[in-house]
């Protein structure tokens, strides 16, 4: 499957240097595109398979959607990141309803090419991993302010008790606040619920960064 | 009161495995450690278990001939409850339900010498509640150990509204003393650890249910992007969905966190069978230890 990227803008699933950039060859003749960065899509159905990087917005942003019948060769993807760490080899792949298996196939093939694992998840927010560890982070972070323990020994409970590679607030802390606050209002702006707005402590990380930014 | 040294530990619920686990840490230590359960044949089992786990730390060269033996040596099995009068600690790891430990505190309060201090292993009681039927509440402490206990170092030490300062402080040398890893936690559903895991694996749960991608998918995400051991799938099969649905059934009255409750999936799959591991069918079907479904 010959594939080619196309980057425009700053991408979070393979930053400047990343080897995966120099794959791929010419446009023309490549049977899967691969948009990085802040991608403008157009339907080009003579493709087997138009890969579309993703933020925290969902796949039916960039192709619009059809009361559930939406999907065609367009197929959504991020590489797992937290904040500014360096990407993990996760790839989650973007479907929709009628998204076409070849497209799925292609995409796979295309990441598992470049050493990365791959899942597939439905067209929401947050896809897996955002969806289910972000309320697990602010729950932390509430834990915190309400004085259930220290962050140090929250932290040690779960690398001690569940065998985490890390804690929950030393994850969310190095990962940026201010970046699980935009993460979180994203999700809090499609499931309404407690859990996933913004724990206080990203609330005040992200106006102290509005603050700066209108500072400069 | 100020609390003497600890000398002799009582553990309850010692047929167990949690109860065996914690008899052993503390046996290890070089406490006399009096292991009582109603059980006889249950406490025969956590004895060959114990002398297995000990054989094979020194197999594996953890624990000397010696030590091993010593380890051995202090832990004296009984059915007889009167025995936990010679405790200067007793821990309790008997079924998690509130009844059951508050009548056995209220029991051993007429028992133990004054000076005795209380310990529950509680994953998800309040230690108040259960202290509240005795005359010591002061004397009252969460130790929660994780299980394996006689591999895992952490515990949770959680003191409730009325335990002092002095217990407190004895309770946590002497988990020290067992060379464990204490972490203070305030007396809340869950304490740490799971009020963090038991919404996070109902989470996973609705996410199945939701459409959001199938168990594997879940379960493998979680573990490369954020390098956990065992996907929250994975692990609520091993404690059992029904272990699930009462760990939520703790949690979701008392905090009513719409992310404790129960889903409606976990329910549905009670009720059909699918307990995980222990039935053979979870989010994955086992056969004979072997998984599918991934």
């Amino acid at each position: 499957m010959t594939h080619a990227i196309i980057c425009s803008g700053k991408s979070r699933s393979f930053p400047a240097g990343d080897a995966f950039r120099q794959s791929g060859g010419e446009q023309a003749a490549a049977e899967v595109l691969v948009l990085l960065g802040q991608p403008r899509y157009r339907p080009d159905p003579v493709r087997v398979a138009i890969l579309i990087e993703l933020g925290t917005e969902c796949l039916g942003v960039h192709t619009g959607e059809a009361s559930g019948e939406e999907g065609s060769n367009a197929v959504g993807f991020a590489r797992y990141r937290n904040g500014d760490d360096p990407p993990s080899p996760l790839v989650e792949l973007v479907r929709q309803n009628r998204t076409d298996p070849l497209a799925l196939q292609a995409a796979r093939a295309v990441f598992e090419a470049a050493g990365l694992t791959v899942v597939e998840c439905a067209d929401q927010a947050g896809r897996i991993v955002d969806r289910l560890v972000r309320p697990k982070y602010n729950a932390a972070l509430r834990f915190l302010d309400e004085g259930l323990a220290t962050a140090a020994d929250m932290d040690l409970t779960c690398r001690m008790g569940l065998g985490y590679a890390d804690g929950p607030i030393e994850r969310v802390v190095r990962g940026g606040l201010a970046a699980h606050y935009d993460v979180t209002r994203a999700l809090f702006e499609t499931y309404g619920t407690a859990a996933y707005a913004p724990a206080r402590r990203a609330v005040v990380s992200a106006q102290r960064r509005d603050r700066e930014d209108g500072a400069q | 009161m100020t609390a003497p040294a600890i000398r002799t530990v009582g553990v309850c619920g010692a047929g167990g495995t949690m109860g065996a686990g914690i008899a052993i840490t503390a046996a290890r230590a070089g406490f006399r450690t009096i292991c009582f359960d109603a059980s006889a044949a249950g406490l025969e089992r956590a004895s060959r278990d114990i002398a297995g786990f000990l054989d094979n730390s020194v197999k594996r060269g953890k624990l000397t001939q010696q030590a091993r033996d010593a380890t051995l040596a202090l832990l004296e099995p009984t059915t007889d409850k009167a025995a936990l009068a010679q405790c200067d600690l007793v821990i309790e790891a008997v079924y998690e339900n509130l009844e059951v430990k508050q009548a056995l505190f209220n029991e051993l309060d007429g028992i133990c010498p004054k000076h005795t201090i209380f310990a529950s292993n509680t994953s998800t009681l309040s230690i108040t509640e259960i202290a509240s039927r005795c005359t010591r509440q002061d004397r009252v402490i969460g130790l929660h150990y994780c299980l394996p206990a006689q591999l895992m170092k952490l515990i949770e030490v959680s003191p409730g509204v009325n335990t002092s300062a002095a217990t407190i402080a004895t309770a946590w040398a002497w988990t020290e003393a067992c060379g464990q890893r204490p972490v203070r936690t305030q007396d809340k559903p869950g304490f740490i650890l799971n009020a963090l895991l038991v919404p996070f694996n109902n989470d996973a749960i609705r996410a199945v249910e939701a459409g959001v991608a199938d168990a594997a998918a879940i379960d493998a995400a979680t573990k490369i992007a954020l390098g956990y051991k065992m996907g929250p799938l994975e692990l609520v099969d091993l404690v059992g969905l029904d272990t699930q649905i009462r760990l939520c059934e703790a949690f979701y009255p008392v905090t009513l966190d719409p992310r404790a409750a129960a889903p409606p999936l976990l329910r549905r799959m009670v009720a059909a069978g699918h307990l995980g591991r222990k039935s053979g069918q979870g989010f994955y079907r086992y056969d004979g230890g072997r998984m599918f479904g991934s």
